[in-house]
């Protein structure tokens, strides 16, 4: 895995358990395949990231019916902070918080979890995208 | 097949893409070069995680083979 991939950058935006375990399974299948993955956590993502919120019941998205939420629930897949510490173990992965939603809710680094690498503006992490895809999540 | 040496079985059956490749990367990242890995996994996602990753890893897939309700991978760890 020598050569230089493009980095896959993840906007992280959406704070329900289906969304951010999608998210986590996106970045440890492309650290494990030698892709860079940056996420940018903003407004709910961000809040779920919270030290104390990352093992709480973020519920799940709007797309979920009645019928499928059981189904989601339970699947023994891995809970999606053990997906992204894998991730960061196998590959390059960076979590940045948005410094925006930081501020709107009166976040310091010190209440996020640790698998969050540190706060940016976004065109710091537009920067560290570079030519490569950005998805919106 | 018979010939092949198992340095280590990884039983991921019933675990949750992508378990099994992750307890693989894992297990060749601490074992030596030249040892074959065997990971027994009943996910489907697998069947196409696995020899993904091999390649691009650049191990060696050394076999599949299906079994009842799950596969056989086999894996030397080529560097």
């Amino acid at each position: 895995m020598n050569e230089q991939e493009k980095p896959l950058s993840v906007v992280l935006f959406s704070g329900t358990d289906d969304k951010l375990n999608a998210a986590a399974v996106l970045t440890v299948g492309a650290a494990a395949m030698g892709i860079p993955v940056n996420i940018f956590l903003q407004y709910y993502a961000l809040e779920a990231f919270r030290a104390d919120q990352v093992h709480s019941d973020h519920a799940l998205s709007w797309d979920a019916t009645e019928k499928l939420r059981p189904m989601i629930r339970a699947h023994p897949g891995q809970h999606w902070s053990e997906l992204l510490k894998q991730a960061k173990e196998v590959g390059e992965v960076n979590i940045q918080a948005c410094a925006l939603s930081m501020d709107m809710f009166h976040l310091k680094q010190a209440d996020l979890d640790p698998l969050v690498d540190g706060i940016e503006g976004v065109a710091a992490f537009m920067a560290s995208a570079t030519d490569g895809q950005v998805v919106f999540i | 097949m018979g010939t092949i040496q198992i340095d280590r079985t990884i039983d991921a059956r019933g675990m949750a893409c992508p378990g099994p490749l992750m307890n693989l990367i894992g297990a060749i990242r601490q074992g030596q070069v030249g040892q074959v890995f065997e990971v027994l996994s009943s996910d489907e996602g697998s069947r196409t995680d696995i020899p993904a990753w091999v390649a691009k890893a650049k191990h060696e897939l050394v076999e599949v083979r299906q079994d009842d309700g799950y596969a056989h991978f086999i894996v030397r760890k080529a560097r």
